[in-house]
């Protein structure tokens, strides 16, 4: 072979092995053979921690079991305000109200002649269990996988290796079974401690499981049949009642969480039979009948969710607002869902490489991160936001939402100088939240993402008041038809008045400090401490902030020593009694490790919370949040800080996007067209070569003097040997 | 050598429990069993009686030390430190707070922390001594200054830069590998790519550096004026001779880290999406997981014993004249 031929050779070589590895784009992160089929990419930055129903909480975990599991209700992803209606459950459930002596009480009862409230729940005939060892039966009709000797089960290593798989038919014992499981004292659901105090029987069901589960060895089976919840029964085979004490309207809204999802006793069976490895479990291998399963669970690296064979579909809403028929959200009315096949989900733990892979069309959707925030958003004279030019070429549609979220600034109301209901700290509070400018938080920090808050309550809750008649009179003024803060001259007027003339404290004669606690850390921490502490200067208040973990921070809330601090409330759902309640006396942080972390116990406020909290939606509810909301706002123990808008895009071949704060099961919704995808995949990412053609040109080149350098030395020391052997004289 | 390995072996168990009860301490130091469950149950509605269930069944709920309630020698081995730590010295790791078994954790992450640190390892090192090598062998020539100029920029330059960098240049512009993630098998090798030569130049810089002040100063000496007396091409002298004799400081930072290359890259792993080792101990850390974080610790502590060992015996190797008695 020719040298050069043969030097060439491993270059071929490497070039036919790239070609041979993959034909699309060399930058494609996905499997060849996935090209062109009906799948959604996206993304998730943090590992869920659990799936078990009765555990997850965190977005980053109900995401995924949201679209597993079937609770009975759900939110109707279109309408607003938020609607909920029946999922598995074949209508909405039936609520007869209780009195003392059991006799039924007219739903316009007041809640105080309501003993208990009593829930009767229907679910659909029909439907199935996605496919699963744990149903899986023998010839004999015994379970396949269940009592398996502790030797046998060790050969498994993933819930994979068990071949066979069976279903069974979702009966209203398996919702029954799960509330059990909210009691079980080795699974630590969230929201036991809340629901034993409504769900009638729960706990002294928790107390017979506690007993029976101090003799079983950690981690094994309990059998939760031995024990019945007296308020929770199973009617018959697809019907279910729950009692619940007192009027308690909130609970539909749990029905539609997970918590309240069935779960088949077999699966609880067979993943805690001794000898099962603890990595297969409920907790990491749901079991559902919801549209999609999981498939693979590698949270280290991907996880995937794929069409559950034995779901049985469900027609995508026929109507929806006003404006989503334009919006194109009404164009599959009627049509069976879910449309997607299958969602792979890659851990990406850094926004750089997710936002470059979304812009490259290696992800469906994507948020924005502050760091390209500016290439991605114009914000025109108007004040409209829209797309820059390069992503709306690309044709990437923005959808934006005001998510139902209020993050505040606290006063701890049991501080001796900021806290208590007296005038002078009243006006103090008043004058902070003046001073404390949360537009220029909201432009500076989250790039214009949010929306000043007048209230607790966000927009979309019941409640929440736009315009004029929901300001807040002690920090803004209607001019102009919008809310202006008060000039920082108010702000002064109310401080000395409050005997801090100038920030100095009129009775000691010291200059006025308060301290902030925060968690922050980073960079941006240091420039947010510094916004504050300027904040405050323009009222001649010191600030003082205090750095610390998380633990710190906790524990002074709990002690009640923090003097101010910034915290944050996600809806659980859709009603003002779940943002209000953090304002609630007997929820305080300190005296009752409640979520009240500031502490605020107002007797107004209380009787009207008590008053609000079980009523239904309606004018008279209006009247009594409006003045409620009143009370806080002349109280001020919380700054009202902003609600947060998230900004989402999506590329222009995924369809059916609408935010919905609440729902979480919006997948079986949307519709990619693949076909689309691809055809622009290609023309986005074809591979350009001539830069390193170029460097490696260039690396030769400075190579090249150097090296003919070195072959002239070398020959030089030839000749010089070769010349003086010469010269020798031969002997 | 058999009875020095034996002896550094012994060593290797006082070591180990030191490791453990200072890591015991500092951790429990920050976070109360309290924090951890308050941290684990999440932040919303957690109720006290929750927090004492999850620690009652997590074994949270015993004394640090000493259990004053018990009686015998279970006032010692009732204790939180005694069931979390002896248990590891048979490397029995236990389960994370989620219930996750911690060893198949490692075994399973440990892959791709190796599938990116033993190429960049090695072909590094190739790469870092013949670059050295040349350098030396154009010593006082523009090559030399020049290249001398580039390790001295390279090293200036953050980590960081390289990554960003190099995902900008090589994944976003020219669409030549993956922006980030990972594969199985024979398709991790195109997810591989970018980080290995990312791993390998941004660490160039030092490296070549500093073997070429190890060659410089090995080429001044009697026996590389010996060789090319002789008349051995220089080519030869460099790097048969000269190299051999650089070995040992040369093996003084190399060997030491070969066992710890398990451990992966928190930065790389992070940027590049690799499931590997490298955030699992700041993840376990953050979610105040005592068990991954005295397990990640304890791996580390052996896996450093083990090089500093290796790095002895491969003295023995290189340079005749050492003996470990």
């Amino acid at each position: 072979m020719n040298p050069r031929m043969r030097a060439l050779l491993p270059i071929l070589l490497a070039a036919g092995l790239l070609t041979a590895c993959d034909h699309g784009a060399l930058n494609n992160p996905y499997p060849e053979h996935q090209r062109g089929q009906n799948i959604m990419y996206s993304f998730f930055n943090e590992r869920p921690k659990h799936l078990d129903p009765v555990q997850s909480y965190f977005e980053n975990e109900i995401r995924f079991t949201a679209q597993i599991y079937m609770p009975p209700l759900q939110y109707h992803y279109l309408k607003r305000p938020y609607q909920l209606i029946p999922f598995a459950a074949a209508a909405m459930p039936r609520v007869t109200y209780y009195g003392a002596g059991g006799e039924i009480v007219p739903a316009h009862a007041s809640p105080s002649e309501v003993a208990y409230t009593r829930y009767e729940i229907s679910i659909r005939p029909g439907i199935r269990y996605q496919p699963h060892p744990a149903f899986a039966i023998d010839a004999r009709g015994q379970y396949l996988y269940t009592g398996l000797p502790e030797r046998q089960l060790k050969r498994y290593r993933s819930l994979a290796d068990f071949e066979r798989s069976d279903t069974r038919e979702l009966v209203a014992a398996d919702y029954v079974y799960q509330i059990k499981r909210l009691a079980h004292p080795g699974l630590h659901s969230p929201i036991f401690g809340l629901m034993k105090g409504y769900i009638i029987g729960l706990d002294v069901y928790a107390g017979e499981l506690e007993q029976l589960s101090a003799t079983a060895a950690s981690g094994t089976y309990l059998d939760l049949d031995r024990f019945e919840i007296s308020g929770v029964r199973v009617v018959d085979r697809y019907r279910y009642t729950i009692d619940v004490r007192g009027k308690y309207p909130q609970f539909l809204y749990w029905l539609a969480m997970p918590f309240f999802a069935p779960v088949p006793h077999e699966a609880e069976r067979f993943y805690r039979q001794p000898g099962m490895p603890v990595n297969i479990s409920l907790d990491w291998y749901p079991v559902g009948t919801g549209p999609y399963m999981l498939s693979v669970n590698d949270p280290n690296r991907v996880m995937v969710l794929e069409r559950n064979p034995n779901f049985g579909g469900e027609p995508y809403p026929f109507e929806g607002e006003a404006g989503d028929a334009t919006a194109g959200l009404l164009n599959d009315a009627g049509e069976e869902m879910p449309f997607i096949d299958k969602v792979v989900y890659s851990l990406e733990k850094e926004s750089i490489p997710y936002w470059n892979k979304f812009l490259q069309g290696y992800y469906d959707l994507s948020d924005i991160s502050s760091d390209s925030f500016d290439q991605t958003v114009s914000i025109s004279s108007t004040g409209e936001v829209g797309l820059s030019d390069e992503l709306r070429e690309r044709g990437i549609v923005l959808h934006t939402s005001v998510s139902s979220t209020t993050i505040y600034l606290g006063f701890n109301m049991l501080d001796p100088v900021i806290g208590g209901l007296g005038e002078r700290a009243r006006k103090l509070r008043q004058a902070v939240s003046i001073a404390v400018d949360m537009e220029e938080l909201i432009s500076i920090f989250r790039n214009g993402r949010g929306i000043p808050a007048q209230s607790p309550l966000p927009p979309g809750i019941f409640g929440h008041r736009d315009g004029e008649a929901g300001i807040n009179p002690y920090v803004y003024d209607w001019v102009g038809g919008q809310a202006k803060r008060k000039p920082v001259e108010v702000a002064r007027r109310l401080l000395k008045e409050a005997g801090y003339q100038n920030g100095i404290d009129e009775r000691t004669g010291k200059p006025l400090t308060l301290y902030l606690d925060t968690t922050l850390v980073g960079p941006e921490a240091k420039s947010r401490a510094d916004w504050f502490t300027k904040q405050l200067r323009k009222i001649d208040v010191q600030l003082v902030v205090r750095a610390t973990d998380l633990n710190r921070f906790q524990e002074k809330l709990r002690n009640g020593t923090a003097q101010l601090y910034v915290l944050g409330w996600n809806a659980d759902y859709p009603d003002p009694e779940n943002f209000m309640f953090l304002l609630h006396g007997p929820q305080s942080r300190a005296k009752g490790s409640g979520e009240n972390a500031s502490n605020y116990a107002s007797r107004e406020f209380d009787g009207l919370f008590e008053q609000m909290r079980n009523m239904d939606n309606g004018p008279e509810r209006q009247d009594i949040i409006d003045r409620m909301v009143a009370v806080v706002q002349r109280d001020a123990p919380w700054a009202f800080g902003f609600h947060p808008a998230d900004y989402n895009l999506a590329h222009g071949w995924v369809h059916n996007i609408k935010p919905n704060t609440m729902a979480n099961n919006e997948l079986k919704y949307q519709r990619v067209d693949a076909a689309q995808r691809t055809r622009l995949r290609d023309e986005w990412n074809a591979p350009v070569f001539w830069p390193l053609l170029l460097l490696a040109v260039l690396a030769l080149g400075a190579m090249a003097p150097a090296v003919i350098a070195w072959r002239r030395r070398e020959r030089g020391i030839a000749r010089q040997k070769y010349l003086a052997q010469r010269a020798e004289p031969k002997p | 050598m058999t009875a020095y390995l034996f002896r550094r072996i012994l060593y290797v168990i006082p070591i180990l429990l030191g490791v453990n009860l200072i890591t015991f301490a500092l951790f429990f130091f920050v976070n109360s069993p309290d924090d951890m469950a308050r941290l684990a149950l999440g932040g919303k509605r957690v109720t006290e009686e929750s927090i004492e269930r999850w620690k009652r069944d997590k074994g949270y709920d015993k004394p640090h030390f000493y259990n004053d309630a018990a009686a015998g020698t279970d006032r010692f081995t009732d204790t939180i430190f005694f069931t979390r730590s002896a248990s590891m010295f048979a490397l029995d790791f236990g389960v994370a707070d989620d219930g996750r078994d911690i060893a198949q954790e490692i075994r399973t992450r440990m892959w791709p922390s190796l599938a990116i640190a033993v190429p960049t390892f090695v072909v590094g090192l190739a790469f870092y001594i013949t670059f050295a090598l040349i350098l030396a062998f154009f010593r006082a020539t523009y090559v030399d200054v020049s290249g001398v100029i580039v390790c001295v920029a390279a090293m200036s330059i953050s980590s960081l830069f390289y990554i960003i960098g190099g995902q900008y240049l090589i994944s976003k512009l020219w669409h030549l590998a993956p922006i980030s993630g990972f594969g199985e098998g024979v398709s991790a090798l195109k997810f591989l790519a970018l980080p290995v030569a990312i791993g390998i130049v941004s660490s160039a810089g030092a490296n070549a550096r500093w073997y070429r002040t190890i060659f410089i100063e090995e080429i001044n000496k009697d026996y590389v004026r010996t060789a090319r007396a002789k008349g051995l091409s220089e080519l030869r002298v460099l790097f048969r001779h000269v190299l051999h004799n650089a070995m040992i400081p040369i093996l003084t930072g190399v060997v030491v880290i070969i066992p710890s290359l398990f451990l992966g890259s928190l930065i790389m792993e992070s940027f590049f999406s690799i499931p590997g080792l490298g955030s699992y101990t700041i993840e376990a850390i953050n979610n105040q997981d005592y068990g991954i974080v005295r397990a990640m610790v304890f791996l580390g502590s052996i896996l450093y014993i083990v090089g500093l060992i290796l790095t002895d015996v491969a003295y023995t190797l290189v340079d005749p004249r050492v003996r470990l008695d």
